[in-house]
């Protein structure tokens, strides 16, 4: 394996040409109606550069900052979920030959080579939770897999949290954690950290085979006990500026103690059902099939789009929903990130990349939730 | 199995509606084969006599003569499907529900004595036992071409009635109010417009009325208390074209009612 090195912020143009030249679609963060995005980026300069943002339950703005920082900002609305578990998938159609007999189409398997560039280390973990829902056991998904086969993980550790933060109370972040085991996370080629005291300068550290192989193919220094001070330094202030904190231990015997507390009504009472932080959430993985049909009835199609468990369809069993109130709705997606999930996947649903806080219309905050629940723990007034 | 007969019905609206369907260009030919097109003045003179398989109607009941009319079209009618804000839910036109009726005529016409109307715009619904209603202001071509085929396979259409977030976020708008502030009533409205409007940075008008669980107070409270819109913007933001839907309608009166309970406080 490549020792570490260090480029300047520039070299990282040689390393997406590289990748561009090799075929692959390298697609990372860049600024688009005011907020980061994830999209295809072309050079270093489709990077939000200079920007960093500010981030709270319901708000997001982007802000200039005094230096050319390239990974200042957290994660936005998209993630690498949308091209690994697209949010509308063509699964196949029927049509007909004209004598009443069908032909399943199937479409051909997804064959495009993705690069993902500045993926944050909760990004990481969040492909590590769904690796395990996804690639085996009752939920194994073909699609998924197939996406996920061709897809290379750049990672960038993050020194600037933002306010809606959480990684270091779930173990995520702020810098790329290594898979032990105890949290499923996906493993990143390359992770760069970006060191801004003194020099701005990259640091590269591989860690598989390819990303090696790429470490080695563009002009690098080797790596100092300086630069890995630094970086120990970066990732040290910014588990100090984590916007947020959710108290993990006991959480779930805590909220499955809870089912009955008064705070799921207040939160009801202003939750919208909107489905903005399932849609939002790198690890939510439902979804509903639609069947169609074309008016002169000769094809009918099968499509997979993403749903959400606030939506009544989505609850619907027999004549009707099983969850119509939205106390219950957003009892069940809580209790599901935070405690049935470990039940399932024997790891939390929650990465605490913060976006279900941000991108909520009405700033509705699960750490806020969970420590209003904590705070009257019912198990305790009614041992 | 001969081809189901279709009959198009206009009341009180603006066409859009039934313009979805003469649209719904590379459609239309198939359309024609698949039912015959019985009764559809808006694109054709000719009518062939009832009674009709299917009947979409369009507009709302605003007048004696058409609330007698409505009743005649649904005993002529197999399935009964009404198209639009209009015939859905009574149409910006129920803005007539809050005010004068008589007061506004005699304001318009010079001889308001000729003018029989009612006093409100209702849905077809409050009429007779509607089959199925299509959302929007104007219909979206392709749910109004999925309701279609699907009552001809004997199907459930697939139009959610989800937020209008969910599609939103589907194509990956980037949200206006989170990150611009720009009030938007996406979250209790229903889908089917592909979240057009957020699309291009604007918050949505509510074309589609209330998706199927609005929380029209906590929506409201936020745009008020977080980004100051006043409490009579919040009700003419509600009344449009789902003006009379009922949760849109008494969210609006709550907000005028907020209001004047303020203006008493402030003399
Ligand atoms: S639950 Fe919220 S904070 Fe946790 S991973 Fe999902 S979006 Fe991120
Ligand atoms: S918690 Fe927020 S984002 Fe999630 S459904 Fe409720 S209002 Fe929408
Ligand atoms: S822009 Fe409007 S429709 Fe889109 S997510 Fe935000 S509130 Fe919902």
């Amino acid at each position: 394996m490549a020792a570490p090195g260090v480029i300047a912020p520039s070299g990282l143009g040689s390393l997406i040409a590289l990748l561009r030249d090799e075929g692959y679609r390298v697609v990372g963060p860049t600024v688009r109606d005011g907020v980061v995005v994830h999209d295809d980026l072309a050079g270093v300069d489709d990077l939000p550069v200079g920007w960093q943002d500010r981030q709270g339950p319901g708000t997001y703005r982007l802000e200039r900052r005094d230096d050319e920082a390239l990974f200042a900002t957290a994660v936005g609305p998209h993630g690498p979920k949308r091209e690994l578990f697209p949010p509308r998938q063509h699964l196949w159609e029927a049509v007909s030959d004209g004598d009443a007999v069908f032909h399943v189409v199937e479409p051909p398997a997804p064959d495009e080579r993705i690069a993902f560039l500045g993926v944050r280390p909760c990004e990481l973990a969040a492909i590590g939770v769904q690796d395990r829902v996804l690639l085996d056991g009752l939920a194994a998904d073909r699609v998924y897999a197939a996406h996920r086969e061709q897809v290379l993980l750049i990672a960038a550790e993050c020194h600037q949290p933002a306010g809606t933060c959480f990684c270091a109370s779930m173990g995520t972040g702020p810098g790329v954690v290594d898979n032990d085991g105890s949290v499923p996370v996906a493993r990143a080629d390359l992770a760069i950290t970006e060191l801004l005291e003194g020099e701005h300068r990259l640091l590269l550290r591989a860690g598989s085979e390819e990303g090696s192989r790429l470490l080695d193919a563009i002009d690098h220094r080797a790596a100092t006990a300086e630069d890995h001070a630094a970086r120990d330094a970066s990732l040290a202030a910014a588990t100090e500026q984590m916007g947020r904190h959710l108290d993990v231990e006991d959480v779930h015997d805590l909220l499955m103690g809870n089912l009955s507390h008064p705070r799921w009504d207040e939160v009801a009472s202003r939750c919208l059902a909107c489905t903005n932080c399932t849609m939002v959430c790198p690890t939510c993985f439902c979804t509903n099939v639609e069947d169609t049909t074309d008016l002169s009835g000769e094809r009918a199609s099968r499509d997979r789009r993403w749903d959400s468990c606030f939506t009544i369809e989505f609850s619907h069993a027999g004549p009707t929903s099983v969850r119509t109130s939205t106390r219950a709705r957003y009892r069940q997606w809580l209790t599901h990130k935070l405690a049935t999930w470990i039940d399932q996947f024997d790891t939390s649903g929650c990465v605490g990349c913060g976006r279900c806080i941000t991108w909520c219309p009405v700033g509705i905050d699960l750490t806020e939730e969970v420590a209003a629940i904590r705070a009257s723990d019912g198990r305790k007034s009614t041992s | 199995m001969s081809r189901p007969s279709l009959a198009v019905w206009k009341f009180a609206s603006c066409d859009g509606c039934q313009l979805s369907l003469l649209s719904a260009e590379d459609e239309l030919l198939t359309l024609a084969e698949e039912v015959h097109i019985a009764h559809f003045l808006e694109a054709t003179r000719e009518v062939a006599p009832g009674p009709y398989d299917v009947s979409l109607v369009e507009g709302s009941i605003t007048t004696p003569a058409d609330a007698e009319r409505i009743r005649h079209v649904r005993s002529i009618s197999g399935t009964l499907i009404t198209i639009g804000a209009c015939a859905t839910a009574g149409g910006i036109q129920a803005l007539r529900n809050l005010a004068d009726v008589e007061a506004y005529a005699s304001l318009v016409y010079g001889h308001p004595e000729y003018i029989s109307t009612l006093a409100e715009s209702t849905s077809i619904a409050q009429h007779v036992p509607v089959d199925f209603e299509l959302r929007g202001c104007p219909v979206e071509v392709p749910q109004l071409l999925e309701v279609v085929s699907a009552l001809l396979a004997g199907r459930k259409p697939v139009t959610p009635p989800h937020a209008v977030c969910l599609e939103c976020k589907l194509r990956g708008a980037v949200c206006v109010m989170v990150a611009n502030g720009t009030p938007c009533l996406g979250p209790i409205t229903q889908a089917g417009c592909g979240a057009r409007c957020p699309a291009f940075n604007r918050g949505c008008y509510g074309c589609f009325g209330p998706m199927e669980t609005p929380n029209t107070a906590s929506l409201s409270d936020h745009l008020h208390d977080e980004l100051g819109i006043c409490d009579d913007d919040l009700a003419r933001l509600l009344r449009t074209f789902n003006a009379d839907a009922p949760e849109f309608r008494a969210e609006a009166r709550r907000r005028e009612s907020i209001a004047a309970a303020r203006g008493e406080d402030a003399t």
